[in-house]
């Protein structure tokens, strides 16, 4: 006898994006919709995405009645609706924590409440049919950068995590450093094409052997050193650079920081005897850093579990979908579910 | 009368403790204005006082430039502490979005890194200003305006 399908209404706002998705079973994708990549959000206005929790008070009902609409489902065909309700920006969260129980409580449907976090690595086990266990996982993006153990799909430790700035915020101020436009992340990747990642020696901040923590300030600051001297007198070079030393000095900085990323996810898999790596968060779409951890994997026998690029920056597909395996558990929570700055 | 306290610290563990040394002159409802270039210390400098305000798990005191704003419970649950980047907000309007006004409370103090950027939403607040610059190599210069008697007493203690 087949089992019913479970259709779960994901929903989330922790940050910048205001996102609504539809998903079966934990794997059917039947619709993702975030506003910042739709229509929606040039009828809001604006070439420069407004922050907080006006703009997600403006966009949460368009998205969420669209992530329906795509995806050909009616409300009572919902099972369960899902939101992120931490970490983030607290202002933000409870628009999307709001919205859910609300629908929660007039569908009369169970509301489950999902880190945000937890949720990208979803996004990366979203496409796979098995995960052999245990696993490390590293969740690289503009606002965090952190390695866990993964004992189970449900249960993570955290190892380590950035004592100053993201690995993203990182490509984001390298950018803005070097002229390149925002967001930085993309613009760094395009302009390394064809740059020499061994032109300039960037530190890889390791901090100490041991430690599972990042550090990326020191990284960014080597950039500045780089562009404007040591003694960061006025005399910014940058104008006056050949587009090839930019490219070079672009691939070297991105090089400094995947090779970071990759040796400390490395060791952080020698200390927990791990068999998989699973890597999300909008940092996980640069292509070095994907071909380098497949790279490490492929070297050490590990399987890699990345999320598809679609899936990367923050969107409620991987919300709906890590939801379901708490429909499965029965981990429902109440009306009163708070959002939660902090994890 | 404009006072104007400056320091030059060597190196990043010694703007750190610049910062434990500030916070023992901070009290609820000041606003603690950061302003200064990339790379020249702010979140070191918040760091410092986060460890000062005896903050749980000071290391883990990061940039809060893509969350907007990290919160931490200080001097034993007494305080609430909100540290706040506006370095990708566009105005002091959307400043005002994330929920600002909630923050200035008697119990909690609010940092507030690249503050230039909305300075027009921090006017007629109780304010400590710290304008940080890089001063060649790793050393940074950092200056604070209109001090407090008590922030006052305690810098100069140190010198």
């Amino acid at each position: 006898m087949q089992e019913k399908p479970v259709t779960i209404l994901g929903v989330e706002t922790s940050c910048d994006e205001t996102a609504a998705a539809v998903v079966r079973n934990g794997r059917q994708i039947l619709s993702s919709v975030v506003a910042s990549q739709t229509k929606l959000h040039e009828r809001f206005g604006g070439v420069v995405p407004e922050i907080a929790s006006r703009a997600h008070l403006e966009k949460i009902l368009p998205v969420i009645k669209e992530a329906i609409e795509q995806a050909g489902v009616k409300p009572a065909d919902i099972d369960a609706v899902a939101v992120a309700h931490q970490p983030g920006l607290a202002i933000a969260l409870m628009v999307g924590v709001t919205a859910a129980k609300t629908l929660a409580f007039a569908w009369q449907k169970p509301l489950i409440g999902i880190n945000h976090l937890h949720a990208h690595l979803q996004s990366a086990i979203l496409a796979s049919e098995t995960m052999e266990l245990p696993a490390v996982a590293l969740i690289v993006s503009g606002g965090h950068t952190s390695l866990y153990e993964a004992e189970s799909a449900l249960e993570l430790k955290r190892l380590g995590s950035t004592i100053d700035d993201a690995a993203g915020e990182g490509f984001d101020k390298v950018a803005t450093i070097l002229g390149l436009p925002y967001p930085g992340g993309p613009s760094i990747e395009k302009t390394a094409k064809g740059g020499n990642p061994k032109a300039v020696a960037f530190p890889r901040s390791l901090l100490d052997k041991e430690s599972l923590d990042f550090s990326f300030s020191g990284l960014k600051t080597a950039v500045l050193y780089h562009c404007q001297g040591q003694d960061m007198k006025g005399n910014n070079r940058v104008a006056s650079m050949s587009p090839q030393e930019i490219s070079d000095i672009a691939a070297s900085f991105q090089q400094a920081a995947v090779d970071t990323l990759i040796i400390k996810t490395l060791r952080a898999v020698r200390k927990v005897g791990a068999r998989t790596v699973l890597v999300g968060g909008g940092v996980a779409a640069n292509t070095a850093l994907r071909e380098g951890m497949q790279d490490m994997c492929d070297k050490n026998k590990l399987s890699l579990l990345i999320a598809p690029k679609s899936l990367c920056t923050d969107n409620a597909a991987m919300v709906a979908s890590l939801a379901y395996y708490y429909y499965k558990e029965g981990r429902f929570s109440g009306l009163d579910l708070e959002p939660t700055a902090t994890t | 009368m404009n006072q104007r306290i400056e320091i030059t610290t060597e190196s990043a563990k010694e703007t750190i403790e610049l910062g434990r040394k500030i916070a023992s002159a901070l009290h609820g409802g000041l606003i603690v204005a950061l302003t200064g270039p990339l790379g020249s210390g702010k979140t070191h400098l918040i760091k410092g006082i986060a460890e000062g305000l005896d903050a749980p798990d000071p290391t883990k005191v990061c940039s809060p430039t893509f969350v907007l704003v990290n919160e931490y419970e200080v001097r034993g649950g007494e305080l609430t502490l909100y540290h706040i980047d506006a370095y990708r907000l566009n105005s002091p309007r959307e400043f005002e979005q994330l929920g600002f006004e909630d923050f200035c409370r008697p119990d909690a103090i609010v940092l507030v890194e690249w503050a230039d950027k909305i300075l027009p939403a921090l006017a007629g607040l109780e304010l400590l200003q710290i304008e940080l610059a890089h001063a060649g190599e790793d050393k940074r210069r950092i200056r604070i305006n209109n001090p407090s008697v008590q922030l006052s007493n305690v810098l100069r203690c140190s010198e």
